[in-house]
Parts: C-alpha cells; structure tokens; sequence
C-alpha cells in the first residue's frame, strides 16, 4: 500500500457503495476519515507505513449507512466515484464524498486483511 | 540553664583543662567579650568556685552534679579568680594590656622601615637623570662642547618625562597601606631591588667613564640622561603590569566558610600570594558575611553536651591503655542508645520560627503605625505652625516610645539586642526621618543580622586575624590550596579552586534557515 514514486500504486480493493442518508438538509455518510497529503502521516494509527498519506477511516458510526455497506475502520480509501483518494488533500477528499448531488458513492477501499486473504488464496 | 554558664565562666579562660574535658575549651574566654549586662542581672558576673586539681572524674562527683547544667566536668575543670578589690587588677585588665604592648611595638617597626627604604630610594633614583646633567655643568663647564638646539630639546624632554614619572609614582604607589602582612610583599620588593641594580649599574658606568675622564660631549651625556629617565618609565610599567594588572584577571574560585556556622560564599581571583588573597578575603569578609553572634551557637553547643553527658567512660585498667579502644567504645555505645534529640530540635526550631514571625509582625505594625505621626512641613507651612517644629532628633524620640517595646521584644527574640543600644536606634530612627525613609527602610536594619561592617566596632569580635597555612605564605595559589585565617572566637576555612579550562567552540546557523512545517491530523466526518 506505501507509494513507490514513479511506479504505479497496486493495492487489493474491495468495493464499497455507499447510499446516503438525508438528515435534515445534510446528506450523511456515517463515518470520520483522516490523512491527506497536507496532513501529518505519523500520526496515522491505521497506516501499516508512516509515510503513506492516504485518505484513512477512523471513525464508523453505528447503524449509519457505511457500516451498513461493509466500511471498516482503518480502511484506506483508493478512489470515489471513480476520483483518486490515495493523492489528495484532506478538503479535497471531503468534499468529494459530500458532493450535495450525489446520493450513492461507490468507494474502492483497502486494507490489510484483504491483501492477506488473497495471498493465502494462491499459496493454497 | 545556659544563662548562668554565660556568667560564671566569666573567668574560665585562663583555666586548665583535664584530658577529658573537650566542653570545658569552647565556653572559654569567649564570653569575656560580653557585656556585663546580661541577661541574669541579679547575678553577679565574680562568683567563686572550687579548683580541683585536673585529675580523672571520680564517680561521686558526677552524680552529685548531673543537675548542675549541661556542662557536667564544669566544677573539676575550671577555675575562677575571686572578685577584684580596688587595689587588684582583674585578668581581663592583664590581657587587654599585653595585647596593646605586642601590637604597638613589633609590627610598626616593620612596616616604617619599608616605608623609608622605599621612599629613600625613590628620591635618589628621581635625582640621578637630573644629577647627570648638572654634574658636568658644574665640574668642567669650559671643556664642554657647545650644543645649542638639540641639548635644548633633549633636556624639555627629560624635564616631562620625569613630570609623567612622578606623578605615576604617586598614583600607583602612594596609598595608604591598608593592612598589615606577614611576610615581606615579593613582587615590591623585587622591584626594589631591581630599581637599584640598575640605578647602581648607572652610575657606576657615569662615574668611571664620565666623570673620570671628563667626557666632553655634552649631547652623549644629556642622551644618556633621557636614556636613564626612559628606562625608568618602563620600570615604573613593569610594576603597573605586575603589581596591579596581574592579577586582576580571575583564575581561580575561592570558597570562605566560616567555622561556627557554616556561612560560606565564593569569591573570584587572580593570580595572587597566599598573603594578598587572604586580605582579598577578609575585606570581603567584612561586608558580605553576617556579623559574628555567639549567642546563636548556645543551642548546638547545649544538645553537643547532652549528647556527650549521656556517656561516662571509666578508665579501670589505670594509665598507659589505648585511647583509641576507650573512643570506639564510646562511639558504638553511642549509635546503639535511641536518643530523641532529633524530635526536640525540630519543634524547637518551628516553634522559634513561629515567635520570630509573630514579633515581627507586631513589630511592623507598630513601626508603621509609629510613622504616621510624623509628617515633613513644607517651607510655607513652617512659618505658619512655629511652635510646633521639631528637629529629627527631636522627632525621632517623640516617636521612640511606642515602638521601642516592640522593637525591644524582637531584638531579643532574635538575639541581636546587644548590637543595638538605644542610643543607636535613637540615632538611626533620626537618620530615616531626616531622609524620607519608609518605616520598611528604617526597620531594614533590625529585621535580619547584617554584615559586620554595620555595627559598632566593639562588637565585632575580629579584629586581630592569624593566617594559618601549610604552604609558605609568598607562595602563588594553586588549585587545593587551603588555608585558614584565625581570630579569637572563630576561623574562616579558605579552599582554592581553579577555573576549569573552558572549551568553547562555534557553530553557525544561517538566518535563513528557520523553516517550519504544520503538523496536523484532523478527522472530518462525511
């Protein structure tokens, strides 16, 4: 999951869609995302490597729609509708998941549990 | 209890002491400085007492005197000189007159003779340049060569620079000699001597080439008269450089404790003879520690006794047995018995500390309370009121009265009363009203023991130091050197250190580079 530069990112993803939930005038998601490439990456207690810079979850609310949808903590969102997270910075990433027009995402998420799993798959 | 130890040992200076008895050597003739004026008036400060011959402490006397004080060796240890009739002198009177002959005689002798050896050798070398010239002029005058401009210019120059000579002289050597020392001054006393080598070789090259064979050029004589008079001044900048500049830079750190109670402080030197440090010292010393109080040290010296009365030892194998066993004894004797002497001290001390507080600030506000009355006329309101108008002295004992009881109960508590007599505070109290002092500033003096050059001289108790040290006196300071300067009642212990060889190195750090980042980690909720 570390960003090698000059060499393309490769990652196992799993997909996760995401409808949201009108509270009032807000459309909510249910979760808390840290890290961005304006943010200090050490302090990051998901991330496997200190360095990466990625856009993280923290925090899952209970019953809300992303839990719902399969979303863990710790994950590391790669994409957005098609948006690339792994390069962004903290407002840009929000506001790419709060867009007031879109009431489905449909996020690329990793994490290290995936990259396991796969890896005993083809050892097996 | 310690009161009439004060009193009655009034005499026991010049008592012998038994082998056993440490206790008897501290109440010495220490308290032969103490006024009369005690604190037990009724006593009489001429008592009589037994003297018992100073052998081995029977075990009947003991026990019959266990409740006779601290001091239990007091009654076969010390005697006393009954009361003085008209016709007698007492030994106090004998003391004070010896120690008058001793210091009237010896010392000035010494320190005159070097005066005027100084002074004699000074004149002659101040004359010599001026004798060189004239010397010719007046034996031979008609052999001379004439030389007009440049004998002219070289003897205008001799004439100011002799000028400038005399008066560094006088700058640098003609003060006041404000002590006393042991051994003679080496750096002056070479330069004495070094003076009159030279002064010596001078004329004796004069006299044998000059004046024997009636040299006729002038000009060379003269130029050989500005040549003394140059010599001279580098002379006279050579003692500059090692009597006064030397030792200004500091090399080493100096730490004074003072034997009774511990005070200590550090002073910076240079350079200097063990002689020269010790008076560096001891100005010092006057101005920076607080004044020497015996009666501060009654507490410790009481619990020491009750300590060391607490043990007997006999000796039961007759003389000629080992002392050392006999001590070691004592000692383990000592360490195994449970003594609650720490609990004692403790309270004492907090409860001592609670009186001093509370007189204190009865004090204050009596003092303060004391200074409202007193109000600074103006000019115009002075001829307004005519009949009222005091002077400070005036002032100072109207208001005296009210705070002298408070003032009094303080001193005494902090055992300073006998440094101050009413008189002294009468005076002081008028010296502050005269200057506008706050009653903070007038009570500034009495509030806490000050350096001993406050106080009368009477009760300075050092007057008269002794330098007491392995090392020859003359001899630089180095690094551990230790030495010790003696007075009467007490001792100041002088440890020398070096200043270590400091390192410093540099490190550049260009202005530019002061560059920060912004370390966040913020969590937004979708």
């Amino acid at each position: 999951m570390s960003y090698v530069p000059g060499q393309p990112v490769t990652a196992v993803v799993q997909r996760i869609e995401i409808h949201k939930l009108r509270q009032g005038d807000n459309l909510i998601l249910g979760f808390s995302i840290g890290g961005g490439i304006d943010q200090d990456p050490a302090q990051n207690p998901f991330s496997e490597d200190k360095t990466d810079k990625g856009i993280y979850v923290t925090r899952v609310t209970e019953g809300g729609p992303a839990e719902v949808a399969g979303l863990q903590i710790g994950d590391k969102i790669m994409q957005v509708n098609g948006w690339d997270m792994t390069m962004v910075t903290h407002d840009q990433a929000r506001k790419r998941l709060t867009k007031r027009n879109e009431e489905v995402v449909r996020l690329l998420v990793t994490r290290q549990s995936l990259q396991k799993a796969v890896q005993q798959s083809m050892m097996s | 209890m310690s009161a009439t130890m004060d009193t009655e040992s009034t005499y026991s200076g010049y008592s012998h002491y038994s082998g056993h008895s440490k206790k008897a050597h501290r109440q010495g003739s220490r308290d032969r400085h103490k006024s009369p004026r005690s604190k037990d008036g009724s006593r009489s400060e001429k008592s009589v007492t037994i003297q018992t011959p100073p052998a081995e402490p029977l075990l009947g006397n003991d026990a019959s005197r266990t409740e006779e004080g601290q001091d239990d060796n007091w009654g076969e240890t010390t005697t006393a000189i009954t009361g003085t009739s008209e016709h007698s002198i007492s030994q106090e009177d004998i003391a004070r007159i010896s120690k008058d002959l001793e210091d009237s005689v010896g010392l000035d002798c010494k320190r005159y003779l070097g005066l005027t050896v100084a002074t004699v050798l000074g004149l002659l070398v101040f004359l010599t340049p001026i004798a060189f010239i004239l010397l010719p002029q007046i034996l031979w005058r008609d052999d001379l060569e004439p030389c007009g401009t440049v004998c002219e210019g070289l003897f205008i120059s001799v004439a100011f620079k002799l000028v400038i000579l005399l008066i560094g002289t006088w700058a640098l050597f003609f003060r006041q000699p404000k002590a006393d020392i042991p051994r003679v001054f080496v750096f002056r006393a070479l330069l004495l001597v070094l003076i009159f080598l030279f002064v010596f070789s001078y004329w004796l090259f004069y006299g044998v080439r000059i004046l024997d064979s009636k040299d006729t050029n002038y000009q060379g004589i003269v130029q050989y008269a500005v040549s003394l008079v140059d010599a001279l001044l580098f002379i006279h900048y050579l003692a500059i450089v090692l009597l006064e500049l030397r030792q200004l830079q500091p090399m080493f750190t100096v730490k004074v404790v003072r034997s009774t109670d511990g005070e200590s402080r550090y002073y910076s030197l240079g350079h200097l003879s063990i002689q020269r440090a010790a008076l560096v010292v001891l100005e010092n010393y006057y101005k920076d520690f607080t004044v020497y109080n015996p009666t501060l040290l009654t507490a410790s010296k009481s619990r020491a006794a009750k300590h060391m009365a607490g043990l007997k030892v006999y000796n039961v194998d007759g003389p000629g047995n080992n002392a050392s066993g006999q001590s070691r004894a004592m000692i383990a004797a000592a360490a195994r018995r449970r003594d609650s002497s720490h609990n004692e001290l403790y309270y004492e001390e907090a409860d001592h500390e609670r009186r001093v507080k509370k007189r204190r600030a009865r004090l204050v506000v009596a003092v303060e309370e004391a200074f409202t009355h007193i109000k600074r006329l103006q000019a115009e309101e002075q001829q307004k009121a005519p009949g009222e108008m005091m002077d400070p002295r005036e002032a100072a004992q109207a208001i005296f009265p009210s705070m002298a009881r408070a003032l009094q109960k303080y001193l005494r508590t902090t055992r300073q009363q006998q440094y101050h007599s009413m008189e002294s505070i009468l005076q002081h109290l008028s010296f502050c009203i005269t200057n506008n002092m706050t009653p903070k500033a007038f009570l500034e003096r009495y509030l806490s023991p000050g350096p001993t050059l406050q106080y009368d001289r009477d009760r300075w108790f050092s007057k008269q130091w002794t330098l007491v040290s392995e090392e020859a006196v003359t001899s630089g300071l180095q690094d551990g050197t230790v030495f010790v300067l003696k007075c009467l009642d007490f001792s100041l212990v002088v440890n020398v250190k070096k200043i270590p060889f400091i390192k410093l190195s540099e490190e550049f750090i260009d202005p530019k580079s002061h560059k920060f980042v912004l370390h966040l980690q913020s969590e937004t909720s979708v």
